[in-house]
């Protein structure tokens, strides 16, 4: 659809848009505010944050969250890559149906039951729970979220390349590190991105499947919430808020970016060819 | 996609590795515990660790395997049609997910519509704005809304300073919260596909249902609306699985009156430890949500297909 927006369109643009934003930004105006009174404004004040520094509880938990996110979301990372190689690439095979039906289960699987679940095959598998439960629980459904995001990178792919290096003789796995990671790389950076936040941000999960001394963010922050707004929950999540958009501006320049300089490569090399 | 089939018979090695890897482990952590949560589900609560019997050990050999086969009940999915607690979620949580998807279609739809008519240059902008906040904490946001909807939150000041009512609305822990959080927190999952299909579609059509002399309303239901609505199943979906088992939104912005199964799941678990109870509950939530994963899968597969 190429004709101009109405002002139909632009109201409606203008009311989603705030709709989705102003919730947000008011968290991040009434972090500012001096007041206990978090609906109150008394002015302007950084003093929750300081007042952060010295919550040694949340810090942990902050911590623990960002080790869970960044193991969980590089395992998942790679996993997810393999599984949307062979959802794409690998052709029939026995039980694919099932396999693709595991991918795609999760996305929309309740969070209930996936926690439930993963708890009841830790105490079956008597392991002891605590970090590297959530660990496995946030790689099994962040997996999935990679698997997709990959796949749409690996369906709009160029083939001939791959093919021409196969046909020049270079060995498969060689053939995919140098050929297809590269192509499919912006993809696997969003993948470990969407895995890293998820993971950041998962509440249910990581309650059913924790231990003792594996106490994250969310669920410090859950239990805080319960007892009513503050500001420092506030200021907890602004800096939450701040970190992943920085993050994720960050990449969408990177990678754009990269396929800008990769285009102009191609265009290069082909030019070379034709000289 | 699947055009070129290699024939299994000249699998290597390495392609059975690569499938065999993220195989195993979903086998292993996705589909393995359902089958374990169907099993407790027909246990016994127990006081003990862990909280139910039988526990099958397979070091005590087969004949107290079988045994333990034998104890195994449907007394858990007696309670639960005898306990009108139960029931009563699952309905009102088919009910609200239902309210708040058609919801979300209803804001969604406008703004799917005012992007992929808006100029070229727009739409990447437009479309990282719609997918950022699916980026930004889900806990975050629904908490937001807390400080927004309470009795004397932002929303009450500003209507009362407005001078549109007399005294503050009790929205925060009823329903309306409920669907207002879901609304919210689900939008992007239902402007992404929509706007996917909206943007596709071919704007010559609409202009031969102009030129015809057909008013724009009527190209708009006849021509519009049947073709994005590919994308409208998706995206209500993708909002209405989830929302039916939604225990954080519930829980936090709704009342004791909302009853949802994924916070009585929840409870029956933390507050109740009753295991067994908790299992059956998530197996009837499987069985409830299997018709619309298939569906959805079906669909997903179709639209797969009609891209390659």
């Amino acid at each position: 659809m190429t004709r101009g927006p109405t002002w139909f369109n632009i109201t409606s643009l203008v009311l989603g848009f705030s709709f989705l934003y102003l919730p947000i930004v008011l968290l991040v105006i009434y972090s500012f505010n001096a007041s206990r009174l978090v609906t109150v404004w008394g002015g302007f004040s950084t003093k929750w944050y300081a007042s952060l520094l010295q919550n040694e509880q949340l810090l942990d938990a902050a911590w623990v969250t960002i080790r869970v996110a960044f193991t969980s979301a590089t395992i998942a990372t790679v996993l997810g890559t393999l599984a949307a190689l062979v959802l794409v690439r690998s052709g029939r095979f026995i039980g694919r149906s099932l396999f693709s039906g595991m991918i795609f289960a999760p996305l929309v699987m309740p969070e209930v039951i996936l926690g439930l679940s993963l708890l009841l095959l830790f105490v079956a598998m008597d392991q002891a729970r605590g970090f590297w439960t959530v660990m496995l629980a946030h790689t099994t459904f962040a997996m999935c979220y990679v698997a997709v995001v990959v796949q749409s990178r690996l369906v709009g792919f160029d083939k001939s390349m791959e093919e021409a290096a196969e046909d020049l003789g270079c060995p498969p796995v060689k053939t995919f590190f140098l050929i297809t990671l590269p192509i499919i790389f912006p993809g696997v950076i969003a993948g470990w991105m969407l895995a890293f936040t998820l993971s950041l941000d998962d509440l249910v999960i990581a309650s059913f499947t924790t231990g003792p001394g594996a106490t994250t963010l969310p669920m410090k922050i859950y239990s805080q919430v319960r007892l009513g707004v503050t500001p420092e929950i506030n200021a907890v999540c602004t800096i939450l808020v701040a970190v992943v958009t920085v993050g994720v501006i960050a990449a969408s320049l990177v990678t754009k970016r990269q396929q800008a300089q990769r285009e102009r490569d191609e265009r290069a090399a082909f030019g070379a060819d034709l000289a | 996609m699947t055009d070129e089939i290699a024939a299994p018979a000249k699998r290597t090695f390495g392609g059975k590795l690569l499938i065999a890897v993220p195989y195993l482990w979903l086998l292993i952590f996705f589909l393995a515990p359902f089958l374990i949560v169907f099993k407790i589900s027909l246990s016994q609560v127990a006081i003990a660790i862990p909280p139910y019997i039988p526990t099958f050990d397979l070091a005590e050999g087969w004949q107290a395997f079988t045994d333990n086969l034998a104890e195994l009940s449907l007394e858990n999915y007696l309670w639960l049609t005898e306990d009108a607690l139960y029931w009563k979620s699952y309905v009102s949580s088919v009910i609200i997910a239902g309210i708040s998807t058609m919801l979300t279609l209803l804001i969604g739809y406008p703004i799917a519509y005012g992007m992929a008519r808006s100029p070229r240059a727009w739409r990447p902008t437009l479309l990282m704005l719609v997918i950022l906040p699916f980026w930004t904490s889900f806990l975050i946001r629904v908490y937001a809304w807390i400080g927004i909807l309470k009795n004397e939150g932002l929303l009450n000041q500003f209507l009362l300073m407005l001078g549109l009512i007399d005294e503050p609305l009790v929205i925060l822990n009823t329903n309306i919260a409920v669907y207002i959080g879901i609304v919210y927190s689900y939008l992007p999952f239902l402007v992404l596909p929509l706007y996917a299909s909206l943007e596709r579609l071919d704007g010559s059509l609409l202009e031969a249902a102009e030129d015809l002399g057909s008013p724009p309303w009527k190209a708009f239901w006849q021509i519009t609306v049947p073709l994005s609505l590919p994308g409208v199943i998706a995206g209500c979906f993708l909002v209405f699985i989830p929302a039916v088992g939604e225990f954080v939104i519930p829980d936090l912005l709704g009342g004791s009156d909302t009853l949802m199964i994924g916070k009585t799941l929840w409870v029956e678990f933390f507050n109740n430890r009753d295991w067994p109870v908790s299992s059956a509950v998530a197996v009837i939530l499987i069985l409830i949500l299997v018709i619309p994963i298939v569906l959805f899968q079906n669909q997903q597969q179709k639209m797969s297909e009609a891209d390659g």
